[in-house]
């Protein structure tokens, strides 16, 4: 399997969106080239602010430039939007549910940048917040067109995006849409709920197990919270042999625990294999490198339904599609973080 | 714009002495409130809403509305106390209170100014009313929820640098508390109004030295303060916090930098029998009935 590469989706597209949209603000913590947005600042000098490393101040910023009737999109990397500013983040922003957008890059464990840089329980903080709308994009066409899901939120939105060579998995002119899971795959036998780059990592072996007979439902998730799609709740509680998730995410409090919340108060008596980081936290090492080391790869997948159809489906590593992992020094990325 | 609307020198001395008196009968009444932030800030809070904060005038006191929810998603109960300060005017000047736990204090303030009716202090601290013990942004007067302190002045510094956009004409002010000076954000905020040459927002602070644990000096020294906020590029005025022509004149200071007054305050002023409960003046409890019968007898001299 191979897509189309993307370079910089966010950098030019979010340029060009801005322009007819003078309430649109960018605030930014040092990491401004970092995050794709050191050419939207050369463009639209005027209305972008430098907030430095103190993100505790550049959320309450936000908060007041959001009352006033501007829509600031902070720009960093992800852990840096709520773990420092936690409170900030609640009192200031959540509580009055104002609309600032908060754009988190290097979600889970896509950075060598080690444990301070990883975003590996950012749902599960983030859900637990009321107010909060948050989603995360698994390919260009999403990091494209996440911009006009979270601008029409009235309220805060928390984004994970992609950043750097990006692959473009939808059909452009298939762009996110709120709330609504995209169908990869039918089958009544098991569900398999993917986000972010784990549903490109779950598509590398999905054509060999359904080559090997399983029938399996697979639902690429875009909207973390609201967790209430109908085709998700009728998936995850009708499955006749169970259900798997798979996220670049720890395995508590994330995809895996709202699909389990769903499944329970729906009485769907069925198992469900999580595949996520394993309540432990990572380290500074490649993205591939640490995919298999914590096991958020396709070999998991194919043992989890292994697991839950009791087949032996006789998928070696090697059968797998090519791991396509963008190069940790590729030119589409201001440093090699 | 500031002094143009500046109260006599009179009637801010009713005010404050109004303050107190409210909140001395309140605490009598209820066994306990903020009494000292009263005795510190009854003559700032007397200037700020006696003129020196240029607020849209009302036409009559307000009555307090009931709590109608928690803000959500989709524009629901997004109201707040702005209302009691005149709400939002290109060329006027915004308040945004960052010590809620004052906000008794505050009330009173409000309720001596002619913003909130008189009976508002009925519903302190009651089950269903926005007139909470600690005022978050539906109470009166309060318009960001800053009970978690230290965050309303980057709030306050995002609504001067969205005037500053809009070339608003009005001042966007900050009452303080000292002990605020003691979290990092504080520090933040102070450096990016700064370096964002925010000249539109200005702050006061009840510099009273005390904090919840008893004397700041004991808990966590901040000084010296003004030398430290002057370092960060501001505009620094010390004044004596119970002086009302000096809080005055520091506010008509003219300068290009974000300017903060520093009143320097006393603690038990106006009621010097607080003293004997040093080193512990945060919140008045009474602990017997002869020591509240002392404060009644304080309330009486202090209303003849």
């Amino acid at each position: 399997m191979s897509y189309e590469i993307v370079s910089r989706p966010h950098q030019q597209n979010f340029i060009d969106w801005s322009a007819d949209k003078p309430e649109v603000v960018v605030l930014t913590a040092d990491l401004t080239n970092s995050c794709e947005v050191g050419l939207w600042r050369d463009t639209y000098p005027e209305r972008f602010f430098s907030m430095g490393m103190a993100e505790q101040n550049m959320l309450g910023v936000a908060a007041g430039l959001a009352r006033e009737g501007f829509e600031p999109w902070l720009h960093t990397f992800a852990v840096f939007l709520y773990r420092r500013p936690l409170d900030q983040l609640q009192m200031s922003i959540a509580y009055p549910s104002l609309k600032v957008r908060l754009v988190g890059f290097l979600p889970g464990i896509m950075t060598p940048g080690g444990v301070t840089h990883q975003a590996i329980e950012d749902f599960a903080v983030l859900r637990a917040i009321p107010n909060m709308t948050i989603l995360e994009v698994g390919d260009a066409t999403e990091a494209e067109s996440v911009i006009d899901i979270a601008h029409a939120v009235d309220g805060p939105v928390y984004i994970r995006q992609l950043r750097g060579e990006v692959s473009r998995i939808f059909p452009k002119d298939e762009p996110f849409v709120f709330n609504h899971a995209r169908v990869l795959s039918e089958g009544e036998e098991v569900t398999l709920i993917t986000s972010g780059i784990m549903t490109e990592e779950a598509l590398r072996a999905m054509p060999l197990i359904k080559e090997r007979g399983v029938r399996v439902k697979h639902l690429h998730v875009s909207t973390i919270k609201p967790f209430n799609d109908p085709q998700v709740i009728a998936a995850v509680t009708s499955a006749s042999k169970g259900v798997v998730t798979m996220e670049n995410h720890s395995v508590i409090g994330g995809i895996g625990s709202a699909v389990a919340e769903v499944m329970a108060e729906h009485g769907a008596g069925i198992p469900l294999k999580r595949i996520g980081i394993k309540d432990t936290y990572a380290h500074g090492a490649s993205q591939k490198y640490l995919l298999e080391e914590l096991g958020l790869n396709a070999q998991s997948l194919v043992a989890a339904i292994e697991e839950l159809t009791g087949q032996n489906l006789n998928i070696a590593a090697e059968d797998l599609a090519a791991v396509r992992v963008a190069d940790v020094h590729s030119a589409a990325k201001a440093e090699a973080l | 714009m500031t002094s143009t609307t500046r109260a006599s020198d009179q009637k801010l001395a009713e005010v404050a002495k109004g303050i107190r008196q409210r909140v001395l009968s309140h605490s009598l009444k209820n066994n306990g409130g903020y009494m000292s932030q009263a005795c510190s800030a009854a003559e700032l809070l007397s200037c700020m809403y006696g003129g020196l904060v240029d607020l849209p005038e009302l036409e009559e006191p307000l009555l307090p509305r009931s709590f109608e929810g928690t803000p959500g998603t989709g524009g629901v109960n997004r109201k707040t106390g702005i209302e009691f300060h005149g709400g939002r005017k290109a060329d006027r000047d915004r308040l945004i209170s960052s010590p809620a736990h004052y906000a008794l204090v505050i009330y009173a303030a409000m309720i001596e100014t002619g913003r909130l009716h008189e009976d508002a202090l009925n519903d302190f601290n009651k089950d269903g009313s926005t007139v909470e013990m600690i005022g978050a942004e539906h109470s009166p007067g309060f318009e960001t929820t800053t009970g978690s302190l230290a965050q309303a002045i980057s709030q306050a510094s995002g609504v001067a640098l969205a005037r500053k956009i809009r070339n608003e004409t009005g001042s966007t002010w900050v009452f303080m508390s000292d002990g605020e000076f003691q979290e990092g954000q504080t520090w933040e905020a102070l450096q990016a109004a700064s370096f964002h040459k925010l000249k539109n927002l200005k702050v006061i602070v009840d510099v009273n030295q005390g904090q919840c644990d008893g004397p700041m000096e004991q808990v966590m020294s901040i000084e010296p303060l003004a030398p430290k906020i002057e370092a960060f590029g501001w505009e620094v005025v010390r004044v004596d916090g119970h002086d009302t022509d000096a809080i005055f004149a520091a506010a008509d200071t003219v300068t290009e930098k974000p300017l903060m007054i520093l009143c320097y305050t006393d603690p038990v002023r106006g009621l010097p029998i607080m003293q004997e409960r040093f080193p512990t003046l945060h919140y008045l409890r009474f602990t017997s009935e002869a020591e509240k019968a002392k404060y009644a007898v304080a309330f009486q001299e202090m209303v003849k």
